[in-house]
């Protein structure tokens, strides 16, 4: 391939292109062929170190990303808000200068601040890899549900992908939005007029607060979890009433295409946004997310790590 | 060095809206006052040449943050005035979100004491509304009156008990003090930090919508109506806002208003760069908020332009955006940024930006300043109106770095400052040969 990766960091989808995202699908195919081998590890970051620091929480990226690291054969160091400097009063950025004078390669770097990674990424020479940030961006959970919706049905242009839920508080629809468009998907999302901004439209997304017509003719269903703090601030009556007008029933699958395709970054709250015969059932690809999580995320380390000095 | 203060300013276009005067002549200082032309011997004054550019009264900001006593790592009342100097400022009215809080006699007699031994301009302090600006009850009115203050704000905080709101303002009408109004509905703002829109959708900021302005504005309207007292909304930022203004107005309610000029200069598409050196309150809006405000300065629903200069140290700047304070620093690039996007621009004449600076502010706060009229105290701004350059926050005088405007190419530029007729900042050349044709 002639695509040359040239960025040191993974901060958004909005700032990629279509080939450099692209590269990163095809890059990740490569990468979940080596997850399928017996021998699981390549030496690609041998030498290299990863930190991750996960100041925000997280289970389930956090261990997808360390996995992705070993797998690379790269150096890991893991750090959380509890026991590192901030409770002593360090800033982000000086905990990251530190860091980054140990000769640390790579940071990936959850936080509840919108924008904290596009701040450390202009301030520091390591590579920063985005694996949150507020509600603003979630990169390579976008690129992995790209990447699962591209397997699954050979193509993204023209299709029809619905993300239901909680859109306004959601850094995954964010990021999905703009590696959709950019690959020629059409955007619909769908939710309560309180959680699902009209101003989306002015970016070309169809937005929808009727969930039946927002399904009619959906390839692609990407369902968010809803969190219980948005009906304690009032944005709606309660998670009963949401999930009976936004939740996802096996009576929806009846009036929704027979091949459409059931997402959910997951962690799903069963029988609130999505009922377990519905997750659990045929038309679901939630579990091929997490497995594709982990290629998608060993391309981007890779890529970032090549163009680091 | 001897203080001079009695001076010819020679050959410069005068402009003085409040006297509606604009014309090329000769101002005549003697020992700190304005006087007629040719009234004294010219051996006793030091004469300068000042053809090409502006001699405007001394402008006036009544809206800054000077941060002493409590913050001094940010800014003091010696640097900030100096920045006021430097930007052609000769009266500032001082915010009372010190620490403590300037609600007593006390800690107004303190910044008053302050002001006259480092201070280089006016200061005018302001008092607080309500004890500790915790909008729960009524601060000291009377004796913050007696002890020199010359309005009662709890500017960065919003009083929300509309009853304590009306009795403040009826109360403040009673010692003849303006109430200046951060205007800012809590729950609606909640904890946002930028203007709900397209930008904070797109972005997924926490954001705060122009309505927590305006429920606020609205209310204000209501409350100056009933309590028959003037209140001036301080930094408009949002089309409605100004619409409802402009319609009170015109009903008789006693209501003005100020816009800054990072709200007039920029919008909230700025936030994607995640520089808290835009991070602000109220925060930049949309580019229709941003005409409604320059439109409002154009009819004269709003009188006033004032910075809002609010000091913070790169410490609590160079943070996360969610985590960083609110303000910018404004004094030293208001006259530029305002002649550039005003003035150079065709919304305003050169007469009427001046007047938001001048007749505009000291109106409001019925005080003795901002003309030159015969008689009155020479607080002069020199101004060139066409000195292009680009704004460099290693030339400033204020204490703090934060502004959005590091890199901005000027026109148009304060060249010199007078107080009391004592020139106090000044970059024009030292010498200039005098221009005998000019006469």
């Amino acid at each position: 391939m002639d695509f040359q990766w040239t960025k040191k960091d993974l901060l958004d989808l909005y700032d990629l292109s279509r080939d450099e995202i692209l590269h990163i699908l095809n890059t990740a195919e490569e990468f979940k062929k080596v997850s399928q081998r017996n021998v699981k590890k390549v030496p690609a970051l041998r030498g290299r170190t990863v930190v991750n620091l996960f100041v925000e929480p997280s289970t389930r990226t956090r261990v997808s990303f360390e996995l992705a690291e070993q797998r690379l054969s790269a150096d890991i160091i893991n750090m959380n808000a509890d026991v590192s400097s901030f409770r002593k009063g360090e800033t982000l950025l000086d905990t990251l200068k530190n860091i980054q004078a140990l000769q640390a390669d790579i940071v990936v770097m959850r936080h509840q601040a919108t924008g904290a990674p596009n701040f450390l990424a202009r301030e520091l020479n390591m590579g920063v890899v985005n694996a949150g940030d507020g509600a603003h961006s979630h990169p390579t959970q976008a690129l992995l549900d790209i990447f699962t919706i591209r397997e699954k049905k050979g193509r993204i242009e023209g299709l029809n992908v619905v993300i239901v839920g909680d859109i306004l508080h959601s850094r995954v629809a964010r990021s999905n939005v703009w590696g959709l468009l950019k690959l020629g998907a059409n955007v619909t999302f769908a939710g309560p007029a309180t959680l699902v901004p009209r101003e989306f439209e002015k970016i070309g997304v169809r937005v929808c607060h009727n969930l039946k017509d927002a399904l009619a003719d959906a390839d692609v269903v990407n369902l968010l979890r809803i969190q219980l703090e948005r009906q304690q601030r009032g944005y709606f009556p309660s998670l009963g009433e949401y999930s009976r007008f936004f939740g996802i029933h096996p009576e929806t699958l009846r009036y929704i295409k027979r091949d459409a395709l059931i997402m959910h970054p997951g962690p799903i709250n069963r029988g609130v946004e999505i009922d377990s015969a519905v997750a659990d059932g045929p038309q679901s690809v939630i579990l091929e997310q997490v497995t594709n999580g982990l290629a998608v995320r060993m391309a981007v380390l890779f890529l970032v790590a090549g163009c680091l000095k | 060095m001897k203080k001079n203060n009695s001076w010819i300013l020679k050959g410069g276009r005068i402009i003085d809206p409040a006297n509606h005067i604009d014309r090329t002549g000769d101002l005549w200082i003697r020992e700190g006052r304005i006087v007629e032309p040719d009234s004294f011997d010219p051996a006793l004054a030091e004469t300068v040449n000042l053809r090409g550019l502006v001699v405007a009264p001394g402008l006036i900001d009544m809206h800054v943050h000077l941060r002493q006593p409590g913050n001094t790592d940010a800014e003091t009342i010696r640097t900030g005035t100096m920045a006021a100097a430097a930007g052609g400022f000769t009266s500032i009215v001082a915010m009372p979100n010190t620490s403590p809080c300037a609600d007593t006699a006390g800690t107004i007699q303190y910044i008053k004491d302050f002001a006259a031994r480092e201070g280089v301009v006016k200061v005018l302090p302001s008092g607080a509304l309500s004890v500790g600006r915790k909008g729960e009850e009524m601060s000291p009115v009377g004796s913050l009156k007696a002890a020199g203050v010359v309005a009662l704000t709890d500017d960065g905080c919003c009083i929300q008990n509309n009853e304590l709101m009306r009795h403040v303002v009826e109360y403040a009408g009673n010692f003849g003090l303006p109430v200046l109004e951060h205007c800012e509905d809590k729950f609606l703002a909640g904890d946002g930090v930028m203007h709900e829109g397209y930008w904070s959708v797109l972005l997924g900021m926490k954001a705060m919508p122009a309505a927590a302005e305006e429920v606020i504005v609205a209310r204000d309207i209501i409350i100056s109506r009933l309590a028959s007292w003037k209140i001036h909304i301080q930094h408009v930022s949002s089309a409605q806002s100004v619409k409802m203004i402009r319609a009170a107005q015109a009903d008789g309610v006693r209501i003005s208003a100020e816009a800054t000029p990072h709200h007039i200069a920029l919008t909230d598409v700025e936030i994607k760069k995640f520089d808290t050196n835009y991070k602000m309150n109220p925060p930049l809006r949309s580019e229709e908020d941003r005409m409604a405000v320059i439109e409002g300065l154009q009819d004269g629903t709003i009188a006033v332009i004032a910075t809002d200069h609010a000091p913070h140290t790169q410490t609590a700047k160079l943070v996360e955006f969610d985590h960083a304070p609110f303000g910018i620093i404004g004094l030293e690039t208001a006259v530029p940024v305002t002649l550039t996007e005003l003035y150079h621009k065709n919304y305003l004449s050169l007469s009427q930006v001046i007047s938001k600076f001048t007749v505009g502010p000291a109106s409001i706060l019925g005080i003795d300043a901002g003309t030159l009229s015969v008689g009155a105290a020479a607080d002069v701004t020199i101004i060139d109106p066409d000195c292009e350059y680009i704004v460099d926050v290693n030339d400033f005088y204020s204490k703090s770095r934060n502004t959005p405007f590091n890199g901005y190419a000027a026109k148009g530029r304060t060249m010199a400052t007078f107080v009391d007729g004592v020139c106090i900042f000044s970059l024009l050349k030292e010498s200039e040969p005098e221009d005998e044709e000019s006469k």
